[in-house]
């Protein structure tokens, strides 16, 4: 037994040392000092806790804006993402028969290569003198090119729903697979057509899945700040880059550290809201 | 029942229009990728129709570049050892959660998974907040720190997945007849989920090769390779070998996650055989 025990211990201390350390110590060190009221001196001396950063914050109606914009974008990404998602992973499942494996594989490839590659290819696509202007001019289409693709809203969406397409097929078709193909059979034999037994029969019994896909999207999405960066310019912004902001070109950590808070309670409540309708581990196997 | 199985599948509607989006939308997700290709044989500087005729002077010229490829060994540095850290670690967080019953398991799990869902660029800023007050310099090691952090779940979901899809009873006799522990886990488990560790791995290295949004965060004077492709950006002129090195980047990477998820399935045909 003392065996045992000295195997849990030597099992149990490193990687809970590792993660308190790198992952649960800095964001309680974020917390006290999003509690700062500027940056004057070490950032190890003693302050007085103050609420100050968090009323500057509820006191400026951008930041919410911003917050509330990064929410409705990961919405749409998200709901986007699942519907464009959603006949590829009923193909997988119900069509590609044999080929399913090697279907599957081909979807994936795009996804498994450099996500900074992929948005970036993106900016390459969109841009003023890009690929698909200069395209269109060499074709003779358009004369003048089309300005306003990139740095915009809609480039970030358009984007991210391009990013995350293959990777919300994944859970969709493993909700799908779930599915007691007595039931499809039931309905046939019974005359269903088939359009109604899509319908009463296989939707719902996909939503688990499907929303999973949904969550899985869209909580990564909210606190996005790569792509905005490099696809949104000025114009597409979101949440996340007025705290990457904040801790590089204005140097205020506290306000940034406050605002990272209220980023992190949004995201807590988006995933304890996710884990309350989905069960992770049921569409896990 | 076999017969009314396909008549089923032939009477639902317009199978062709499925297989016809799944081929357009695969065209479409290519297609961006196919650019970059294409444009890394491009005999110009700038990312524009019409081609200028083929090249491969783009590939030689990279190896003339010594910051293009020390920012790429940096990235292979960090990505191998962020990648081993990450596979110890969270092998043993899945050999406790599936070998031993303990209080705070439900909390481990959680622990081991919440990086997968807190935002990067709060946990990045938070590590920097960290290194600052502790007074560590930024380096290709805060890097790797932060990649370990971040590869950990998916290391921990892969060696669960196998651990739990072996039959437990060979560790049992050898628990009877009276091994400690320590052998069970050295001489038992580990080669049986060799090819899932291994599958993790590689999935792990690939996580930090890819990564970005931390790196450009805890990256010192030492880019890895993304923060050094981010920050040349501004230059159209160097975007052409820039191109031609992501393209060999994607290339790499792709074989290794191909070959992370030919070992994982062999492990996993071998454990159905086993069990």
């Amino acid at each position: 037994m003392l065996g045992q025990r000295a195997s849990f211990w030597a099992l149990y201390l490193p990687p809970v040392c590792w993660v308190g350390l790198f992952f649960l110590v800095p964001i309680v060190l974020m917390f006290a000092l999003s509690f700062r009221a500027d940056m004057q001196g070490d950032l190890l001396s003693l302050w007085w806790p103050t609420l100050a950063q968090y009323e500057a914050i509820a006191a400026v109606g951008s930041y919410w804006r911003l917050l509330a914009i990064s929410i409705v974008m990961a919405l749409f990404v998200a709901l986007l993402a699942v519907a464009l998602a959603y006949p590829i992973a009923y193909f997988l499942v119900f069509r590609a028969g044999r080929a399913a494996a090697l279907c599957l594989v081909i979807l994936l490839i795009p996804f498994w290569t450099s996500f900074l590659l992929r948005v970036m290819s993106w900016k390459f696509l969109l841009g003023s003198e890009g690929v698909i202007n200069s395209f269109l001019m060499y074709l003779n289409v358009i004369a003048e090119p089309l300005s306003g693709m990139l740095y915009s809203r809609k480039a970030v969406i358009v984007t991210l729903v391009y990013v995350w397409i293959p990777f919300a097929a994944l859970p969709i078709s493993a909700g799908l697979q779930r599915i007691d193909s007595d039931l499809l059979e039931a309905a046939a034999d019974l005359g269903a057509p088939p359009s109604r037994s899509f319908w009463a029969i296989t939707f719902p019994l996909s939503l688990p899945g499907v929303l999973a896909a949904f969550f899985m999207v869209f909580i990564p999405t909210v606190g996005e700040y790569v792509t905005p960066l490099l696809i949104g310019g000025s114009q597409g912004s979101m949440y996340g880059n007025i705290i990457q902001d904040f801790f590089t070109k204005a140097a205020n950590w506290p306000r940034g550290a406050a605002l990272s808070m209220v980023m992190l309670a949004v995201t807590l409540i988006l995933v304890a809201v996710a884990a309350r309708l989905v069960n992770v581990r049921r569409l896990l196997g | 029942m076999k017969i009314h199985a396909s008549a089923a599948a032939i009477a639902l509607p317009r199978p062709k229009v499925l297989t016809a989006y799944f081929a357009v939308l695969i065209i479409l997700l290519y297609l961006p990728l196919a650019v970059l290709f294409l444009f890394s044989f491009n005999n110009g500087t700038s990312l524009s129709f019409p081609l200028q005729g083929l090249t491969l002077h783009w590939y030689e010229k990279l190896f003339d570049s010594p910051e293009i490829l020390r920012a790429a060994r940096n990235s292979l540095v960090v990505a191998v050892v962020s990648g081993s850290f990450a596979t110890i670690l969270g092998t043993a967080v899945a050999l406790l959660l599936t070998r031993f019953r303990f209080r705070g398991e439900g909390f481990l799990f959680a622990l081991a998974m919440l990086p997968l869902v807190v935002p990067i660029v709060v946990l990045a800023v938070a590590l920097l907040v960290l290194f600052l007050t502790a007074g560590i310099d930024r380096s290709l090691w805060t890097v790797a720190i932060g990649h370990t952090v971040v590869a950990l779940p998916f290391v921990v979901l892969i060696v669960t997945a196998r651990l739990t899809g072996f039959d437990p009873s060979l560790e049992e006799a050898a628990m009877d007849l009276g091994a400690s522990y320590r052998k069970i886990i050295v001489a038992i488990i580990l080669p049986l989920i060799a090819p899932a560790v291994i599958s993790a791995w590689l999935v792990a290295f690939t996580v930090s090769l890819d990564e970005f949004a931390l790196a450009l965060f805890l990256a010192g004077n030492e880019p890895t390779f993304p923060v050094y492709l981010f920050s040349q950006l501004r230059f159209a002129s160097r975007l052409p070998v820039m191109i031609a090195l992501a393209v060999l980047l994607m290339m790499g990477t792709l074989l290794l996650v191909l070959i992370a998820e030919w070992i994982r399935r062999r492990g996993q045909r071998g454990a159905v055989v086993k069990g």
